[in-house]
Parts: C-alpha cells; structure tokens; sequence
C-alpha cells in the first residue's frame, strides 16, 4: 500500500518555482530566508496591529463614545465618585451595599480583579458564608427571610457592580431606618433601578449600586 | 435551568449559525485569492507587506517549508515578546511604573501568548504596560489567530488537493487572514464593545474618591481594541486578571453575547469554507452537526449542575444556584454558557470563575478541553483536531467492514493512521504525566489554594489547559517557578506537537489520487458518520481522561454530596 503520488499537472502551478527545495544546502538557505522574513514582517505586523490600530480605536473611541472611553465616570456635585460599571465598597448602614468581594485586601480594587476561587467544598469558603450570612442578618433585623443568594457570594471579578434586585429589596428596610425614610420610598427607589433582561432574553434582572446610592443621596 | 436561560444559548448559537455561509465562503473566497467587497482596500496594503517583507505570493510551500516558515516566524514572535516583557520598565507607555518580568514568568507568557494559549500567570491590571498589551500581547492574539487559520487552510487544501503536493503559502495566508478577516472584524467589535462601555484610554490609573469617602484606585489602558481580538481569535488572555468577568472587559449582557459569539465565529464558519473547499457542503454540515450535538450536551451538563447549587452553602439557611464567583449581571445561564464555549474552542476566556464551579460544573470545562477542544475549535486548531477524529473513525470503520479507509475520496493508509495516533497522543502525555508529577512533587503542590480532590483538578486542569491550549484556569493556582516552566513546556508541545504531525498528514494527502467514489464507499456525510465520529471522541477521550478526571471532579461530586469539607 504504497503512497501513490502523482505529479502530471505539475504544470498547473501558478508559476513559481518547485515548491520543495531539493539538497540540503537549499534547505539551509530557506531557513535562514524565513528568519529574516519574519523579523521583517514582526516589526512591520508590530507597527500595523500593535500601533496603528489600538491608536485608531482610541481615536474612534474618543470621537464616538467619549464617556466609555475613559472608563464611565460617574459625577456628583462635580466630582467624580466613581465608575458606573465597576463596583466598589460601601459599609455604611444608610447605603445599599453589594456583593462580598475578593479583589485586594478590603475587596473591589480594581488593581487586583478575581474571584476567592475557593472549591464549594472548601471549608474557608463555607466559613466565610456563614460568617456573611450571620453578618446580615445581624445588619438587617428587619429583612425578610433569608438573605439571597448573590449578597453572600463573592462574585467572579471582585468588581461586582450589581447586585441582584431581591439583594436590593432586602436590604430595604435597614435603609429606610437609617435615612429616617419609609420603606415605600425606598422600595420604590429600587423598582424604578432595576434593569431587566436585554431584550428580555439577556443576563438577570439587576440593579446597580452605585447608581442605587446616588439616588439615595439625591433624594434629600 | 430556566427557558429564558436556554433562550439565551439558542441565541448565541443562532447568532453564530446565522454568520456561518457568509463568513465560510468569504473565507473560502479570500484563501482562494478570488475578489472579495474588501480587496480593493486590502490589496495594496497586502502588496505591499509582500513587498517589503520580500515574500513571493505566487511560491507554494510543501509540507515542510510551510512549518519550517511557521516555525521561523514563531521563534521570532517568542524571543521579541520575551525581551519585550524583561525590558518593559524601560519602555513608554508604562504609566504605573511596572517593573520588568522575572526570567521565567516572562518565559511562561512569551510560550502562552505565542501558542495562542494565553494562560496567566500574572494579573495584567497590575503587572503589564499599556505598551507590552498593545505591541506584546495583543499583536500576538492577531497573529497566533492567523496561523492557526493559515495551518487549518493549508490542512483543507492537502485534503482536497489531488493535483499537486503543496499546501499554499504560509505567509500568504496568514497575512490574508489578518487583513481580510481578523482586522476588519475586530475594528468593528472593538467599536460595539466600546459602546457597551469597555475603556479604550492611555490614562494612568485614577484615585476616586467615593461618596462614602473611601478611595478607590481605577484603571485604564486601551481595553477594547485588545478585549475583541481576544475572544474573535481565540486567545482569551484577559487585559485585567479577572477577564472577561471583569465589568471594564465585559460590562453588559450585550457585550456578553457578542464575545460570545465571537469565540465561536470564526471557528464555526471554518467547517463551512472547508466544505466549499471539499466541493460539497455535506462534509462541512457533517462536522458542523457533531460539533454543534457536543456543545449542547456540555451546556446543559454546566448549567444543570451550576443551577443546582452548592448543596454546603444551602445547608447554611440560604436557597439559590451557585453565585459564588460569578458576577450578578450574567448569572448562572450566560455562564454556564460562555464556559461551555470558551472551552468548546482554545478560547480560554472566561466569565465565572470554574475554579468555584460545582464539581460537574467544573468537570465539563476540563472535559471539553481533554478532548482537544474540537467543537469548533480554537480559531483553526479545533478544525485540525476534529479532522484527527475523522481519520480514526474511517479508520476504524474501515476496520469493521474490512475496506481500506477513504476520506473524501483519499485513501487512509498507514502513515496517515500513524500521523493521527501521533498527535491524538500529544494531549493526555502532556497533560497527565506532569500532572501526576506535579502530585507528588513539593513545588507542585505549594501553589494549590484548594485541599483535597479539588486542589488534584487545579492541578489537572492547568496541565490540560496548557497542553490543550487553552488558558482558561482553575486560577487558585498560584505560579512558582516549576509551574512557570512547566506549564510553558506542556503549551509548547501542544501547539507544535500537533501541528507538525497536522501537517505532514495534510501533505501525504495532498497529491494523492482521489478514489472514485462507489456504492462500497463509507459516506463520511450521513448520520451514521455523525454518530460513529461522536462515538469515537467519546470513547476515545473518556478511556484516557476519566481515570484521572474521576481523582478530582468526581470524588469531589460525591463528597459534596456526602457533606464533606476541607
């Protein structure tokens, strides 16, 4: 069962030389030959793909999407405050607070994005739970029922900037205590947040809660 | 699970069904140096580079000038990305004052970043220059895509080819894809992604004060224009540690859909060129379907087990799916099935952490990943890979009814079989034999940030992710400097390894006389095809993965379920 190879039309080659270089000295040669194309090419591929391009884009970006581009700063009284798409710490009592993060030290630093990555059989990953969850209910006399489940799991990028819309709700009524405001107002501030599905198909229902405390502030 | 969830996928999947013909015959179109919309605004550029680079287009390269070319041009891309990391303090654009990488982290990457794999051992946020993104890594998403296109090519035209033994011109085609498929696309995307709120800037990192007086450190760089080619080429090397989890890399349902969808893009679209190529579009649906039946089944594995829950965690007073490690915008769905995907293909990006999947959650990635990663594949490789299994399954239906195996009208003999069995080897020898080293060697086990089963799968998914080429991780694993070394090995062969004895196959099929087809032929396009090829993967990949796939993912299954902790 020989390798039948049949080579009558060799002729119909777009021209060219024979492709395989014959003696060894031609193989030498085309190796050294390849070496210098390719240095060549990287440095003019480097400056086409790695320069000119990132430059386009950020050229486009600015003109077409100044906001996004750099980064989403979200403004109060003039100031920045932070990013609408990247989460980041509240303790206080009277602010809607988000997910347990594992990004830095102290959570959401966007210098050190990740996950706790621990396995769910891990015995550190169910202490941390328990000791999430008691901390919530301890914040939270008033809240009905369990706490969900998104507020006592760190999220993926530690940068979290949502928060489920039951995450919202049960926290409620510790916010309201602490503003001095009713619940209704309160609740009714996260109904008018919470962003659905795209298209109705896309990703969970959410709301963001940077965006949640600075409707809290502008409500005074 | 949910029928919105699965509406999800049956979008995703739809979406990328939809970009199948135009795409497949455009690239078909483009490889075959016929005209399409974009020529008159490549064509010059094109020339050009040809020009200066000295490279003669009309030249066809056999076998072994076409690696060789490979070869050249990957050792020029390692040793420039390698000097680029250990000088980066030196350079501009680096305005956190990042310092150069160690000897063998930069090693690791230089190898990730060069087979297409894009593992990380570092966090980009907080090690790597805007410059090193831009001109390193991101340079080398472009090309590691395009000579996997270029080798998946070269591969459909040895198998079609019965006129002449050569493959093409490997700087041709990897020029044409960049220019005429890769670039253009990805333009647009990072445009879409940028809409939907991904930073494209040069700033320095920003201290913000928040509104409860805490300060908070946000970082910039030019996220966009990398973020697309990352997934479109399937690289999936994040700009910032956390990836595409990160909500500057993917920071809506949208943005998600569409990363999504370019994982699979060009990937999926291949199988239609190669039928174009094959001269009938049945061998192209003929993969397309068996890819496609996979993809389903490790979707519904992922979010059944993911919806399911940490059955620990429940036992604490609380009811819902496994939210640890994901983030609330995309949820268990949208998850689950950018896991299955990333990991269907070489991709390697990742929206959840699969280190805090469930045991089974976490069990398909892995498994998607031992197989070879041939549901879709990665951008090319995937399609070489799936061409391996085809070879064994005529093979061996050959065996049964006692013909000599055909594909596509070619005749399989012995060096071909011998060609195929050598690199289906390539996965698990890289793969498990380091892991079974790494268990049982000190520095292999130092970085482990999990006990028990759960640390031997970070183990065993960091060997198979490597030599799979994918870099997605189990990222508690930490680096040290065995795990620099010997991931970097294990990434290194399972790119060349494979590729080599890839193409050699591709050029002893290349010149053979086609057999002409009679009522005796195996048809490689009915359903019976599609099973027997799904079979063999199966068998195949779960005869040399489950031993060790039951050590870590399984026990742990069942551990969970007994209530054990470690």
């Amino acid at each position: 069962m020989s390798t039948l190879i049949t080579s009558p039309t060799k002729e119909k080659l777009a021209g060219g030389p024979a492709a395989e270089p014959a003696g060894p000295s031609a193989k030498g040669e085309s190796i050294l030959s390849h070496v210098v194309t390719s240095i060549i090419y990287t440095v003019v591929s480097v400056a086409i793909l790695g320069v000119i391009y990132p430059l386009l884009i950020t050229a486009l970006g600015s003109l077409l999407f100044p906001f996004q581009a750099g980064g989403s700063m979200v403004m109060q009284n003039g100031k920045p405050v932070g990013s609408a798409i990247i989460g980041q710490l509240f303790s206080k009592p009277q602010y809607f607070q988000g997910r347990p993060s594992a990004a830095g030290k102290n959570g959401y630093d966007p210098t050190s994005t990740g996950g706790t990555n621990l396995a769910p059989t891990s015995k550190k990953l169910i202490d941390a739970t328990k000791a999430t969850i008691d901390g919530l209910k301890k914040a939270n006399p008033d809240a009905q029922g369990a706490p969900p489940m998104d507020l006592v799991t760190s999220s993926g990028s530690g940068i979290d900037p949502d928060i489920s819309p039951e995450g919202a709700y049960y926290q409620a009524p510790r916010i309201a205590k602490a503003r001095h405001v009713a619940l209704d107002a309160v609740r009714s501030l996260i109904a008018a947040h919470v962003r659905g599905r795209t298209f109705g198909i896309l990703g969970e229902p959410r709301a963001n809660v940077l965006e949640l405390n600075l409707a809290l502030d502008a409500q005074k | 699970m949910t029928i919105i969830g699965w509406l999800q996928a049956v979008l995703t999947f739809g979406l990328v069904l939809a970009c199948v013909r135009p795409l497949g015959v455009y690239m078909f179109r483009v490889f075959n140096g016929q005209r399409v919309f974009l020529t008159p605004l490549v064509a010059p550029v094109e020339g050009a580079l040809y020009k200066i680079c000295r490279i003669t287009p009309e030249r066809e390269m056999g076998w072994r000038t076409y690696v060789l070319a490979m070869f050249g041009f990957s050792l020029v891309g390692f040793v420039y990305l390698y000097l680029l990391l250990r000088n980066q303090a030196w350079l501009p654009l680096n305005p956190q004052h990042f310092g150069n990488f160690a000897p063998d982290l930069a090693w690791n990457t230089a190898i990730s970043f060069l087979t297409n794999t894009n593992w990380q051992f570092y966090s980009g946020e907080s090690s790597m220059s805007y410059l090193s993104q831009m001109i390193g890594l991101a340079w080398h998403n472009f090309v590691s895509a395009a000579v996997g296109i270029a080798l998946s090519v070269a591969f459909m035209r040895g198998i079609v080819r019965t006129d002449r033994k050569t493959l093409g011109n490997f700087w041709v085609d990897m020029t044409r894809s960049i220019f005429y498929v890769l670039l253009p696309i990805s333009i647009v995307g990072a445009l879409l992604l940028l809409w939907q709120g991904v930073p494209q800037n040069f700033s320095s990192y920003v201290d913000v004060k928040g509104i409860e007086g805490v300060t908070q450190t946000l970082t910039g760089g030019p996220m966009a224009s990398q973020e697309i080619i990352k997934e479109l080429g399937t690289n999936g090397g994040g700009f910032v540690g956390a990836n595409s989890i990160a909500p500057n890399e993917n920071p809506t349902p949208l943005s998600n859909l569409f990363e999504m969808v370019c994982i699979f893009l060009i990937a999926g679209a291949l199988t239609y060129t190669f039928g174009r190529f094959a001269k009938d579009q049945r061998q192209g649906w003929a993969l397309f379907i068996a890819m496609s039946l996979v993809f389903v089944a490790g979707f519904a594995a992922i979010y059944g087990a993911e919806s399911g829950g940490n059955p620990l965690v429940q036992h604490l007073g609380v009811s819902g799916p496994n939210m640890e490690g994901k983030d609330t915008r995309f949820g268990i769905a949208a998850t689950s099935l950018f896991a299955t995907m990333t990991t269907d293909t070489s991709c390697g990006a990742v929206n959840g952490q699969h280190d805090s999947f469930t045991p089974l959650g976490g069990l398909i990635p892995l498994l998607n990943i031992q197989l070879g990663e041939i549901i879709f594949g990665g951008v090319g490789s995937g399609f070489y890979g799936m061409i391996l299994f085809v070879v064994l399954t005529v093979f061996i239906a050959g065996l049964m009814v006692g013909r000599t195996p055909e594909y596509l009208g070619k005749k399989i003999e012995r060096r071909e079989v011998q060609l195929a069995i050598l690199a289906i080897l390539v996965v698990p020898l890289f793969s498990l034999v380091p892991t079974a080293i790494a268990a049982v060697s000190k520095d292999g086990l130092a970085t482990l940030s999990n006990n028990g089963s759960h640390g031997f799968s970070e183990i065993l998914y960091a060997f198979s992710s490597s030599t799979g080429n994918n870099g997605s991780a189990f990222g508690g694993l930490g680096p040290n400097t065995f795990y620099n070394i010997a991931t970097g090995t294990a990434m290194f062969f399972g790119r060349f390894a494979i590729i080599v004895p890839m193409i050699a196959l591709a050029g002893a099929l290349a010149g053979k006389r086609a057999v002409p087809v009679t009522a005796g032929t195996f048809t490689t396009t009915s359903p019976v095809f599609v099973v027997l090829l799904l079979s063999v993967i199966v068998i195949v990949g779960l005869l040399t993965f489950l031993p060790a796939d039951a050590l870590g993912p399984i026990v742990e299954h069942l551990q969970m379920v007994k209530g054990q902790e470690f």
